[in-house]
């Protein structure tokens, strides 16, 4: 089946198959590998994409809903001139991954948050991350990575 | 916590080599990558934990679309199908039988997943049930029928201990003992003893990367494997072993993996992958899924029986211990677990009498192998809940029993083991008193500090290369594999160091067995202190080579050049080794090489090439209703010698720490009957940001004292293993209750509440 959206900023249209999911069809289709899948069942959010800017688990969400919608990836986020969005810069300067393999849904998942709510207490940072796991940090530079971009964003 | 540092680029938290990859999604993993003509396996798993293979049917299969080849235990006769570092016991589709629920039966190859994986229902397997043994006690009763009927299995290369001996009896992997002193004699005359038996639980590590693997074995007998491995090396000695391949017809590559923490150790799913393909003569991936990764492997879970005994005044006089691992169907690398947890259960302390017999025992289920603190976290549960048991015996206040106890820097823990090489006492004292240990307590509010020591770093071979650029740039040529500890930052700072350049001006290749030199693992914290150190020595060789060139091109003796940090100097004239190498060869492009290569020599040579402490101190809130645990306070210790990267390491530590406290509050694979009942992410509990301690202090202890680079020594695992006992330890303090059984989940803590109320 035929399948148009817009991705990370651009018009697509792929053939598809109807059983596909969106990670399937980001990861294989548009080779977007930043998208990573590890449960496979809606519980790490390692495959976390934006869908009209809220957070979906790209592992269970058909690919065929995301028709029409406006889909982004980790690959979207930098600017046009490859300038870091400012939570992935956060990212960085707080050291808030090892292996890697949570950071994009973790990074996209911290979007939505600031993008709904731009300075989250403590205890709203935790509960609307708290379906992205990490096993490596024991989160605490995350929490830090967003505070910083809601406080930079307060000034 | 910044203070100034003697070093320009280590010592510093500069940014990661990896960082801007890991943020923009550029990273590339193995389940990332995709060959051309690549074809896609898929594995039909055992229904049985226990049962004879009577006959497979795979005719159906191998005629669905799409499949190219159709891969069973029978079809292995021309290789030497059985594979293991430790015991070769493991063979890479069952031949015969299946001795756990989930083992791979058969392997459908095909064009692309999902033809593979539909063909899996065209195959039909006939199985003869056998009772299966699934666990420790079940295994050992006298008439337990064999799990591994065969007893010639060959030797591993690389056990990794002194004592060499493939010790299969029964269903008896391998015991270890280890003993001096008079046990029986201290216990007889001891002033306070106590004794008890604890639980340890099965557990996963949940790296987020499930198992992954891409062979490429081509016409010419040519093997190349991209896999999510922690020992590239000890998967292409296996895979030479398997396909009977020289090593240099082997080449093994790991790019970036998506988490290891022990269960990416050693060989996994290479040597089937490799066969597939060597079967279809095309490259072949097979990407497990995490429910997949969940029968693959486990760490080990510890029944142990343990007692300990103090004099009248609280030193302590002996410690005697029974282990039993719960290993599973196959090794892996649980004979070195055995070993760890024996050498491990007798912490950072004098004790004169100790007797330990620790038994790895095969059972019918997932195999057991590597998990972070490799055999420390079971037994430090026991031991330091232990040592809060006899400390209210003595009369004495936890923290003080300890320091009492604990062996000062130079004292020996273990008579055949290096001499401490930290300040244990000190990083005790330095926890109590973050976490206010003394101060009254709020209503419902535990602390404990606990602490542990691990014979880390394993065997010391450890080969590096550096190769220096006559334009200032510099490679490091590096076995070790970036896992996510940094290793690809931490050894570009020590080249960068070294040689004076910019951080940003050296990179970090590896890990390819046919580029870099050997490194016998990636594993027991011993990057940072092995490959690190020999990256350094790398890099001064190295530099010996620029100053004999430079002492050509001015004429004079080696010996009378001034070297200064990136080069030397002569009056004023300067050149950098960079200039040395352009001036030297007259060309640009040209290149040297910088070699090391550490063994189990020199200041190598003493086992433990260091003591990995751990030290952690928490404070935990009880809800007395329903049993909650939550954590109010945590602090961690890294004794580290030197920090090459502290914000690296701290992280490590709480990540240590948070992995410890998920088995301690909730993780535990259960089985009920055959199966394994929580094998999903939707049923296996592991730590989420709301679980975060509520105030966390990471401390750094850096007093140079180890044999790594500028005093460096490892760090990573300490953390995990004093969790599980802190908590049981605070949670006496709060309610009266000692609970020996981890984890301390709502229901087990409130079940131990009621009990309490009763009595």
């Amino acid at each position: 089946m035929k399948l148009a959206f817009e991705l990370n900023g651009k018009p697509v249209s792929l053939d598809i198959e109807a059983r596909e999911t969106l990670g399937e069809t980001l990861r294989a289709r548009c080779r977007l590998t930043g998208v990573k899948i590890s449960c496979e069942a809606q519980v790490c959010g390692a495959c976390t994409v934006l869908v009209n800017g809220l957070p979906v688990s790209a592992c269970t969400y058909l690919a065929y809903e995301a028709r029409d919608k406006r889909v982004t990836t980790i690959e979207g986020l930098a600017g046009e001139s490859g300038a870091l969005h400012p939570l992935q810069q956060a990212f960085l300067d707080n050291f808030a991954f090892q292996c890697g393999f949570c950071t994009p849904g973790m990074i996209l998942a911290a979007k939505a948050l600031l993008d709904e709510n731009p300075h989250p207490t403590h205890e709203e940072i935790l509960t609307y991350m708290d379906g992205n796991l990490c096993r490596c940090t024991g989160y605490l530079a995350i929490v830090k990575s967003i505070q910083q971009v809601a406080a930079a964003s307060a000034k | 916590m910044a203070q100034p540092s003697e070093f320009q680029v280590v010592n510093h938290s500069v940014p990661r080599a990896d960082g801007v990859a890991k943020v923009t999604g550029s990273a590339v993993y193995t389940s990332d990558m995709v060959m051309d003509h690549m074809a896609w396996a898929k594995v039909l798993r055992s229904p049985y934990a226990h049962a004879r293979i009577v006959s497979i049917d795979a005719r159906e299969a191998a005629r669905q679309p799409g499949v190219i080849g159709v891969l069973c235990g029978d079809d292995l006769q021309d290789i030497r199908p059985y594979y293991g570092h430790a015991v070769k016991d493991h063979p890479l589709l069952a031949i015969g039988k299946v001795r756990f629920l989930g083992e791979p039966v058969v392997a459908v190859i095909a064009e692309d997943e999902s033809s593979a994986q539909e063909a899996l229902e065209h195959i039909s397997v006939e199985y003869e049930e056998l009772k299966p043994l699934l666990d420790v006690d079940a295994a050992l009763a006298p008439n337990a029928a064999a799990i591994h009927e065969r007893d010639d299995y060959v030797q591993g290369n690389f056990r990794g201990f002194d004592d060499q001996s493939v010790a299969i009896q029964g269903n008896v992997c391998q015991s270890v003992h280890v003993e001096w002193g008079d046990v029986d004699q201290a216990f007889s005359t001891a002033a306070h003893i106590v004794e008890g038996e604890f639980y340890f639980p099965m557990v996963y590590a949940y790296a987020m990367e499930p198992y992954v693997a891409i062979a490429d074995y081509d016409a010419k007998g040519k093997l190349t494997v991209h896999t999510s491995a922690q020992h590239p090396f000890m998967v292409r000695q296996d895979l030479a072993d398997v396909f009977e391949l020289p090593l240099n017809s082997v080449r093994v590559i790991v790019p970036y993996v998506g988490g290891g923490y022990g269960s990416k150790s050693y060989t996994k799913i290479e040597p089937l992958v490799a066969a597939c393909s060597r079967k279809i003569g095309r490259p072949v991936k097979l990407q497990l899924s995490v429910e997949e990764a969940f029968l693959t492997t486990r760490g080990d879970d510890a029944r142990v029986r343990i007692r300990t005994a103090a004099d009248a005044d609280g030193r302590i006089v002996a410690k005697q211990a029974t282990i039993h691992l719960n290993t599973g169907a196959y090794a892996e690398n649980s004979p070195m677990v055995a070993r760890k947890a024996a050498n491990r259960i007798v912490g950072p302390y004098l004790i004169p009498n100790v007797r330990i017999d620790c038994i790895a025992v095969y059972t019918n289920t997932v195999p057991a192998s590597s998990y972070r603190g490799l055999g420390a976290a079971q037994i430090t549960f026991p031991s330091e809940s232990q040592m809060d048991e006899l400390a209210e015996k003595v009369g004495l206040r936890p923290v003080q029993f300890r320091l009492q106890n604990i062996a000062r820097r130079r004292e020996s823990i273990n008579p055949q083991a290096r001499p401490i090489d930290a300040d244990v006492a000190s990083d005790v004292c330095q926890a109590a008193e973050i976490l206010r240990i003394d101060a009254p307590l709020p209503e419902g509010h535990g602390r404990s500090v606990c602490c542990s020591a691990s014979d880390a770093g394993a065997h010391p071979v450890t080969l590096a290369m550096v190769q220096v650029y006559g334009d200032g740039s510099v490679s490091v040529l590096s076995g070790s594999t970036e896992i996510g500890q940094g290793s690809h930052t931490v050894l570009a700072q020590i080249a960068a160091e070294e040689f004076g350049v910019l951080f940003e001006n050296v990179r970090v290749i590896g890990s390819d067995t046919g580029i870099t030199l050997f490194e016998r693992s990636t594993g027991a914290s011993r990057t940072t202190t092995l490959m690190g150190r020999a990256v350094l020595e790398a890099c001064r060789e190295a530099i010996a080579q620029c100053k004999v060139m430079a002492a050509e091109l001015w004429g004079m003796p080696v010996e009378d050049l001034e070297e200064e940090r990136g080069g030397i100097r002569r009056g004023n004239q300067r050149l950098s080794w960079a200039e040395v190498l352009e001036k030297y060869f007259d060309m640009q492009g040209a290149s040297i090489v910088g070699r090391a290569y550490l063994r189990r020599a020199g200041d190598l040579k003493e086992i433990p090439v260091f003591w990995e402490i751990g030290c952690v101190g928490l404070e935990i809130a009880l809800d007395k209703e329903t049993g909650k645990i939550s954590l109010d306070t945590l602090v961690t210790i890294g004794d580290v010698g030197l920090a090459i990267h502290p914000a690296m390491t701290e992280s490590q530590d709480i990540g240590a720490a948070t992995m410890g406290a998920g088995v301690g509050l909730f993780e535990e694979l259960i089985y009920d009957g055959q199966q394994l009942m929580n094998g999903s992410m939707l049923e296996y509990r592991i730590p989420r940001f709301s679980d975060m301690a509520r105030n966390i202090h990471l401390r750094l202890a850096q007093n140079r004292d180890g044999v790594g680079p500028y005093g460096a020594k490892g760090g990573g695992e300490g953390s995990v293993n004093p969790v599980g006992a802190c908590l049981a330890n605070a949670l006496y303090q709060i309610a009266g209750v000692r609970i020996r059984r981890l984890p301390l989940t709502p229901e087990r803590v409130w079940k131990a509440l009621q009990d309490a109320r009763r009595r």
